[in-house]
């Protein structure tokens, strides 16, 4: 924060850097490559790698062998990179190898791998649901899928009625998923601020497309997707000046380096920057900058306005994978940058992180209340669920990194198999989404209904299920890091949200069915194979969480 | 055996299963197969009573420990003391009955869709609550417990919710509806006192983590702590912890004022289930304040005992004034029951031996009497599809086993000596008195409303002349005479002879007392009795 008036001194002494004179006096020289540890990087470059490869099979393959294989290709591609990070991890570089690679750039530790390997795995369940096909009634003897036939056609006018009538499908949405997840693995990985920035856009960028192609009610969904883009351009853009102000602080984007800084052991002052490096002001709002923009990914109040749009307009499939794999990125980041950049700064960003999850979580709980649509509902529900999740973070100690890592990991899957389950539940115009529709499922469909209260029981974190192991997680880790009222709020919004869960079981099973009410589409394998791996999850998670809780526990080392 | 306790939670939870897997068109063979599978769970119950020793020494028996959840310090551990040995084999003995009186409770009407399988359900979720009671009664462990404390929940939800009277003169969708709101009552008010006392959970956790290095929940390693110094409460966060747990307690026993969740639920639900909650679960909160508030937090209970001690008077007095003034059977068989909680949590926090055995004794025969009486109640307005009192008359010279039993179990009720509840209501007034004789002379009113509201429902239903609607009503059955003679024999039995239940109870009471740190008060020695003892 303060460096010693002595090195000023010197560096005042010296001349100034510039771009024209430093050019100019020096001989050219070879500039050295960079060393780059592609093995170590390999879950991120295999998953760019056949998302390029999948740009290729737009461009070169026939429409009719695109489908099957773009979802070949995704599988195959995600079922590697998950393969190179248990490589990695067996080979320790989740604990005694854990190290910086890429000039500084990725961290290769404990949490990047688990958080990766969450996200990877969450992906590849999310290819499933993106690939059904046999939910929507198939059109001019076509096959569809959630996506628009061609996303560039003014909804209702001509061309769309023409690709819909030549059968177009949006099969480029599989690669465009590739290249979000491949931003969201290097997002929890990045160990220096510009890293960090790009790792965002490139996970958002996707993420604004795919929001936009639902195939059904495309004017809500592409206003979804102008919402969730300029409310994210805004984000950015707070990330942006956050990462520069830091610079100004700091005279270095690197984790490491900050950290140097706020902890005062710095030992060169960059002359450039003299006048305001070690300037507690710009250390302050840059800080407040960076986490305002990683707290909007999250889904935080109150940058959670963006929250519900996205989520109710967004194509089911997308919402779910967006709902599970952004919040595991963006939670992953957001640890990183409290407990490795910012530990000297503990007594500043600790009281503001108070008062977000605390009204995150009541925020979140009390407004789910009021919801009449089972898509918003979700939405209100993961913003309270990002509440609890941050009282994790506060945690501060070992336990607290992994009990987040273990949250994520259990309700990503929680959301998923939610989102998938409201894929199948449809009337005449699509999903129906409105509670009042979904009354009396239970009696006609007594599984789905069932499954579906699972998923909603783990959200009330009911024990036996994952949602109440890993609320337990974080909740004792939050208690041992000396907060415990936000226990006390936590488990007063748990019964809040209780409430709203317990009413949609209600209606599932306990209203009398209507006649013209909603019918459960049949899926194909795919669909239901994510569905019965989200229970899976939920109940192995719920029931025996010790390995996991290892797991976790082993991964929640940050290398700094 | 070394796993008897595992296998007697393990059988009904199998029984479960497989009634819920019966094909929709073998509804009687679930309705027998659930029947067997209770009584395999009581004849297991049985044998635990064999094996049990009340005179060894140590807390708990037939143990059983294995490492579940390391990171949150939860072991499997279960055991059992005299106490939860008694209420084990009162749970098992009561299901079999609850199936037997739920026969037809589920058939499935005409218009339901040919998928849609209630009778399996209704089975299988008695079953599953038998099993998570069992558990909770075994588990030493305090998270093991809340574990399935807050799980059975979810089954007792539906239980309530998905199957109810088809009494009355309600619309069906009138009658849904009613029974949902019950039921959803029934959940908030059990969740939000479950959460609670999670909230009291993590806190426990921190506080053995910190004092003793690693976290743990188990009962008998935090006794022991506490015994050897090791682990101290300080007395802020005791009396926090003790609230959290105590609140969830309270709620689930119920005590007066979070104890407005039980009517609804009793009166909406088929008279069977209402046993299930009053008899079975309900039991589970009244029998957690003694295994862990006062275990775990002695001070505390001895803190809150005046607030405790005032408030169960409140509930005796309030549950019989108002069971008198109801109109419905049902509501008024839950409003003697809130009155019967308030005098068991008064035997429990009176701090006495007889106080304390009482109390235990209390919720064996509040389980078998209620349970008589809500069945028999359940056949009558099955006939008469009434539950209003006022649409009864007479019964007694149409019906006279019915109306005979009714009364015999009315009587226990209002604990008429000769029947078991006598014993342990006059244990526990006998307890209260010796400590705090203001509250125990002001508890026996609640014995004189009990014959009130009693009598006088027995009058108004079965004497008189006989009303319109009443002529011709069958007698009992005999599925019905199957379920209602054996539990007026217990009756009658545990009334003349209590021992075989005192025996095993009051080792474990005096290991509660000595854990409390309490002795029972002297009696009163009067200076005349001194001059006569010289």
């Amino acid at each position: 924060m303060s460096h010693p008036a002595s090195v000023q001194a010197v560096h005042a002494a010296q001349t100034v850097h510039s771009l024209w004179t430093s050019v100019a006096a020096e001989a050219p020289r070879k500039i050295p490559g960079p060393h780059i540890e592609y093995a170590q990087l390999s879950p991120t470059l295999i998953v760019l790698g056949a998302a390029v490869l999948g740009v290729l099979v737009e461009a070169f393959l026939p429409r009719r062998a695109r489908h099957i294989s773009q979802v070949v290709l995704a599988v195959v591609g995600l079922a590697a990179s998950f393969a190179a990070v248990v490589a990695l991890a067996a080979d320790g570089y989740a604990t005694d190898k854990a190290h910086i690679a890429a000039m500084g750039a990725l961290a290769v530790d404990g949490p990047a791998l688990f958080l990766q390997g969450v996200i990877i795995l969450v992906s590849l369940v999310a290819v499933f649901t993106f690939a059904e096909r046999r939910l929507d009634p198939a059109a001019h003897g076509r096959p569809v899928d959630s996506f628009v036939a061609e996303g560039a056609a003014v909804p209702g006018g001509d061309a769309e009625r023409r690709a819909v009538k030549a059968g177009l499908t949006t099969t480029e949405v599989f690669p465009v998923l590739l290249f979000a997840v491949a931003g969201m693995l290097v997002f929890p990985a990045a160990n220096d601020l510009l890293t960090l920035f790009v790792a965002l856009e490139v996970f958002s960028l996707p993420l604004y497309v795919l929001c936009g192609l639902a195939r059904r009610q495309r004017l809500l969904s592409q206003e979804a997707a102008v919402k969730y883009f300029l409310l994210g351009a805004f984000s950015s853009a707070f990330l942006l000046f956050g990462i520069a102000l830091l610079y100004g602080y700091a005279g270095t984007v690197t984790y490491a380096g900050i950290a140097e800084v706020v902890g005062g052991t710095t030992p060169t002052v960059d002359p450039a920057l003299a006048s305001t490096m070690g300037n507690d002001v710009l250390l302050l709002t840059g800080g407040a900058m960076v986490l305002m923009g990683l707290l909007f990914k999250v889904g935080a109040v109150p940058f959670h306005m963006w929250t519900p749009d996205v989520y109710q307009g967004a194509p089911t499939p997308v919402t779910g994978f967006m709902a599970a794999a952004t919040k595991v990125a963006a939670f992953g980041a957001l640890l990183r940058l409290l407990y490795v950049v910012l530990p000297g700064m503990r007594w500043d960003w600790r009281p503001v992180m108070w008062g977000v999850a605390i009204v995150t979580m009541l925020i979140g709980a009390v407004v789910a209340v009021t919801q009449t649509d089972v898509k918003r509902l979700l939405a209100y529900s993961s913003i309270a669920h990002a509440g609890f999740i941050l009282a994790g973070v506060i945690a501060v100690t070992p336990d607290g990194v992994s009990s987040v890592l273990f949250y994520l990991a259990a309700y990503s899957f929680v959301t998923l198999g939610a989102f998938a389950v409201v894929t199948l539940v449809r009337d005449a115009g699509g999903e129906a989404t409105h509670l009042s529709k979904w009354a009396g499922l239970g009696r006609r469909s007594p599984l789905v209904a069932a499954v579906f209260a699972v998923f909603l029981l783990a959200f009330a974190g009911i024990p036996l299920t994952s949602g109440f192991a890993g609320k337990f997680a974080v909740f004792k880790a939050a208690a041992q890091g000396g907060a415990a009222p936000l226990v006390v709020v936590g488990v007063l919004a748990s019964a809040i949200a209780a409430f709203f869960y317990i009413r949609v079981i209600v209606l599932m099973f306990f209203s009398e069915p209507k006649a013209e009410g909603p019918t459960v589409a049949v899926p194909s394998p795919l669909t239901s194979t994510a569905i019965a791996i989200g229970v899976a999850v939920t109940v192995v998670l719920g029931v025996a969480p010790q390995y996991f809780l290892d797991l976790a526990g082993q991964a929640g080392t940050f290398v700094r | 055996m070394t796993s008897l306790l595992t296998v007697t939670a393990a059988v009904p939870a199998l029984g479960a299963v497989a009634t819920a897997a019966v094909p929709a068109a073998r509804r009687t063979a679930a309705k027998w197969l659930a029947l067997a599978f209770s009584l395999a769970t009581l004849g297991l119950a049985g044998v635990q009573l064999a094996q049990f020793d009340p005179h060894a020494a140590g807390p708990f028996q037939l143990t059983e420990s294995h490492a579940w959840i390391k990171d949150f310090g939860v072991r499997y551990e279960l055991g059992v003391d005299g106490i939860a040995v008694v209420l084990i084999a009162l749970t098992a003995v009561l299901v079999p009955f609850v199936v037997l009186a739920g026969w037809h409770d589920a058939d499935p009407l005409e218009t339901h869709s040919k998928r849609w399988r209630p009778t399996q359900g209704f089975f299988a979720l008695i079953l599953m609550v038998e099993a998570m009671v069992v558990i909770a009664f075994e588990a030493t462990d305090v998270f093991l417990f809340y574990i399935f404390f807050e799980a059975m929940l979810i089954p007792m939800y539906f239980l309530i919710g998905g199957f109810g009277d088809r009494a009355g003169e309600r619309t069906e969708e009138e009658a849904a509806a009613q029974r949902s709101y019950a039921a959803v009552k029934f959940l908030l008010y059990n969740l939000a006192g479950g959460l609670i006392m999670l909230a009291a959970v993590v806190g426990l956790y921190a506080v053995t983590a910190h004092q003793l290095g690693t976290g743990t929940f188990s009962l008998q390693e935090i006794l022991q702590a506490r015994a050897a110094g090791r682990l101290h409460f300080a007395t802020v966060t005791e009396r926090a912890l003790f609230l959290g747990f105590f609140f969830a307690f309270a709620v689930k026993a119920p005590l007066w004022p979070v104890h407005t969740w039980l009517p609804n639920a009793m009166t909406e639900s088929t008279a069977p289930v209402a046993v299930l909650i009053t008899a079975v679960v309900d039991k589970v909160g009244t029998f957690a304040m003694l295994r862990f508030c006062l275990q775990l937090f002695p001070e505390a209970s001895k803190w809150a005992t005046p607030v405790i001690l005032v408030l169960s008077l409140i509930s005796i007095l309030y549950g019989a004034l108002l069971a008198v003034g109801q109109r419905d059977i049902k509501r008024l068989i839950a409003y003697a029951s809130i009155s019967h909680f308030g005098f068991i949590i008064l035997g429990i926090f009176a701090m006495t031996t007889q106080g304390q055995g009482g109390a235990t004794l209390y919720m064996v025969n509040h389980g078998i009497s209620t349970a008589a009486l809500m069945l028999i109640a359940g056949f009558l307005i099955s006939r008469r599809g009434s539950r209003l009192i006022a649409d009864y008359g007479g019964v007694q010279k149409v019906a006279p086993v019915l109306a005979g039993t009714f009364l015999v179990a009315g009587l226990a009720t209002l604990s008429l000596p000769g029947l078991a509840p006598f014993v342990s209501e006059f244990l526990v007034l006998v307890g209260t008195f010796s400590r705090h004789p203001v509250i125990g002379g002001v508890a026996t009113l609640g014995i004189v409303l009990a014959a009130l509201y009693v009598l006088v429902l027995y009058q108004r239903t079965m004497t008189g002349p006989v009303r319109e609607p009443v002529r011709g009503m069958p007698d009992l059955r005999v599925r019905e005479l199957a379920v209602v003679a054996p539990l007026i024999a217990l009756l009658l039995f545990l009334g003349v002879y209590p021992k075989p239940l005192t025996r095993m109870i009051d080792p474990a009471v005096a290991h509660t007392m000595a854990q409390v740190d309490r002795t029972d008060p002297k009696p009163p020695v009067q200076a005349n009795d001194v001059e006569a003892a010289k």
